[in-house]
């Protein structure tokens, strides 16, 4: 195969992994802060896929535009599920906290069944065939915006969380939980507002993903698998770091598609998982903790 | 040693401990096939709770992905079944070291390298999906199109080679579920058991009190690995074919570990509990629908997900330490 084929590929991948980085960032925050695996990631993200695929059938919208509504949506939803289910499971231990989202992943994946059916859905646009070409690189137009998308969506956060009063008192929370009560933060609204912000990148990441991937119910196992992969990989808490563990695991999943067959493409993706956990179980980017 | 099972049991705990299993060892001649057949799933995911019990609600290490050793268990015996004649209990001598390798290895990969907690329970995850996906293209056992052992006709039950009607199943998996409950038991009243306690109740004091974490860790997981390989031995024999997909798969983690959350981590009687609670909950979720008209495949699931959502909020430290207060055999200690 020529070498402009495997460029090809692996550009393809980098921009794919960049959805992934976005959808694990969502992940990296809420385990960051509150302290909970969200083994329902995954089931989120497939509501806001089925959002977008709704909405872009029936009012002929265009995903890009509903980026910021539908991640909205799923603000408020996450909002509601910290505040309602979630918090009093915080100080838990894990085997609990995570039948509870197991039980919340299988209500969401199974409603959708019911609303939706079994089949796979997709969204036409425009642009749906469309390609750039540069030099011997042709890469697909969706792909291009999904990924920048993901970008701006991510650098936006990360400028919430460094300069805004909010983003500050919540990394004040995930540095101390103790210490943030005795400043008087309301650490369970924080907790509540993080939850909402992790599910917002779940559904700006959806609604990019519906681009690239047909959405089918049960969907959701295999990207909360695929956003542990990355966020361990990147390092737990890193901001860059999911971003960059997504495009590291986009890429090994494409060129292994190609070297390979395509169903092996995950195995090389957890192969990586085992490596990091083994060698540099902080993360690529992340910092060690004792 | 041999009363070790028996010794100081609480009188009340003794009674019911029998009347249960007088129960179960006389439901054949009580009940019809599709009971016998329920009974065998929830005596099965006894038997794996209970194992995996070992490993989580003893030593305090979180496992997702159980559904390795099942797999093993179950693709060991049956390859060496369908390529080489050789008996499932032949093939259980031969499994149990492979699930206890595999566990070993994981164990050791982990422990060395300080990967606990969360961190841990994904590593056991992306061994399990690592496992699916790798047999899914071994084509030695099929790859994914799947094993399939002989089946025989139902004329007369082979305990030897485990062919045969659903009553015998149903005397070896009640059997291996007494098995387990007694090793557990022994277990859980030896050295190693106190170590284990110690080690999930605070490591580091553990540590600190002289107790050798790393080796005592790598106990509990290898002798967890071997109890649930047997699961995976007579899930081939039972249902006579094999799917990667369907024996490794994430979903089959969550079912085993599902039990003996429910029915309480760490205790004896939890995974037992467990499985009468969620397989029979499936059953009756079933027969209600049946009986409504409702065949519209999710509506089963979001209800099992709506009960399960209920227990953990209502029950966060499962069923049956609630039930054994109720009882008044809350002796058991957790």
């Amino acid at each position: 195969m020529p070498f402009d084929v495997y460029l090809n590929v692996a550009v393809g991948g980098v921009l794919t992994g960049l959805v992934y980085g976005l959808m694990a960032l969502g992940l990296s925050v809420i385990f960051g802060v509150v302290r909970v695996v969200n083994f329902a990631h995954g089931e989120m993200m497939t509501i806001a896929m089925y959002l977008a695929v709704v909405l872009c059938a029936g009012f002929h919208l265009d995903p890009l535009v509903l980026l910021l509504p539908i991640a909205t949506v799923l603000f408020v939803f996450g909002y509601a599920l910290q505040m309602g289910l979630i918090n009093p499971f915080i100080r838990r231990p894990e085997h609990t906290q995570f039948l509870l989202l197991v039980a919340l992943a299988i209500i969401i994946a199974n409603t959708l069944l019911i609303i939706f059916g079994p089949d796979a859905r997709s969204v036409q646009t425009a642009y749906g065939f469309q390609s750039f070409q540069i030099g011997p690189l042709i890469i697909d137009a969706a792909k291009v915006y999904a990924g920048a998308a993901a970008i701006l969506f991510t650098l936006a956060l990360f400028a919430f969380f460094r300069f805004t009063r909010i983003g500050t008192a919540i990394r004040a929370c995930a540095d101390n939980y103790t210490g943030a009560l005795v400043v008087g933060l309301d650490v369970k609204r924080l907790y509540a507002l993080t939850f909402g912000l992790g599910a917002a990148c779940v559904g700006a990441a959806g609604t990019m993903l519906v681009l690239i991937v047909d959405a089918t119910p049960m969907l959701g196992p295999g990207y909360t698998l695929l956003a542990f992969v990355i966020v361990i990989t990147g390092g737990l808490g890193s901001m860059p770091g999911a971003l960059l563990g997504g495009v590291l695991i986009g890429v090994t999943e494409a060129l292994a598609g190609l070297f390979f067959t395509p169903s092996a493409k995950s195995m090389f993706a957890f192969a990586i998982l085992v490596l990091v956990l083994l060698f540099r179980p902080q993360g690529l980017l992340g910092k060690r903790v004792t | 040693m041999i009363a070790r099972p028996v010794v100081d049991v609480p009188r009340r705990g003794a009674i019911l401990l029998a009347a249960l299993l007088a129960v179960l060892l006389t439901a054949p001649w009580i009940v019809n096939d599709y009971l016998i057949t329920v009974l065998i799933l929830i005596l099965y995911f006894a038997y794996a709770g209970q194992a995996w019990n070992i490993m989580m609600g003893f030593a305090g290490q979180l496992s997702l992905g159980h559904a390795i050793y099942v797999g093993l268990g179950a693709y060991v015996a049956a390859a060496l079944f369908t390529q080489f004649g050789v008996g499932p209990w032949l093939g259980l001598l031969a499994a149990i070291p492979v699930a206890a390798a595999c566990g070993a290895i994981i164990g050791y990969l982990a422990f060395r390298f300080g990967v606990a907690g969360v961190y841990f329970a994904i590593l056991t995850i992306a061994f399990a999906e690592f496992a699916r996906i790798g047999f899914d293209h071994l084509s030695f056992v099929n790859a994914s199109s799947g094993l399939f052992l002989p089946v025989t006709q139902h004329g007369h039950n082979d305990l030897w080679r485990l062919r045969g009607g659903p009553v015998m199943f149903y005397y070896v998996i009640l059997a291996a579920t007494v098995l387990a409950f007694a090793l557990c038991r022994v277990l859980l009243r030896s050295r190693v058991g106190y170590f284990w306690l110690a080690i999930r109740e605070d490591e580091q004091a553990a540590r600190a009190s002289g107790i050798d974490t790393f080796r005592y860790k790598m106990y509990a997981v290898m002798v967890s690995a071997a109890v649930t390989s047997f699961a995976g031995v007579f899930y081939a024999f039972f249902y006579n074919n094999l799917f990667p997909e369907q024996v490794f798969g994430i979903s089959r983690s969550i079912e085993i570990i599902l039990g003996p959350i429910i029915g309480g981590v760490g205790s004896l009687f939890g995974p037992i509990v467990g499985a009468f609670v969620l397989t029979g909950l499936a059953e009756m979720l079933n027969t209600v629908l049946m009986k409504f008209g409702v065949d519209l495949p999710g509506v089963k699931q979001v209800f099992y997900g709506i009960c399960l959502l209920f227990v953990v909020v209502a029950l966060p430290e499962g069923v049956w330490p609630a039930v054994a207060r109720r009882l008044g055999v809350a002796g058991e200690r957790r």
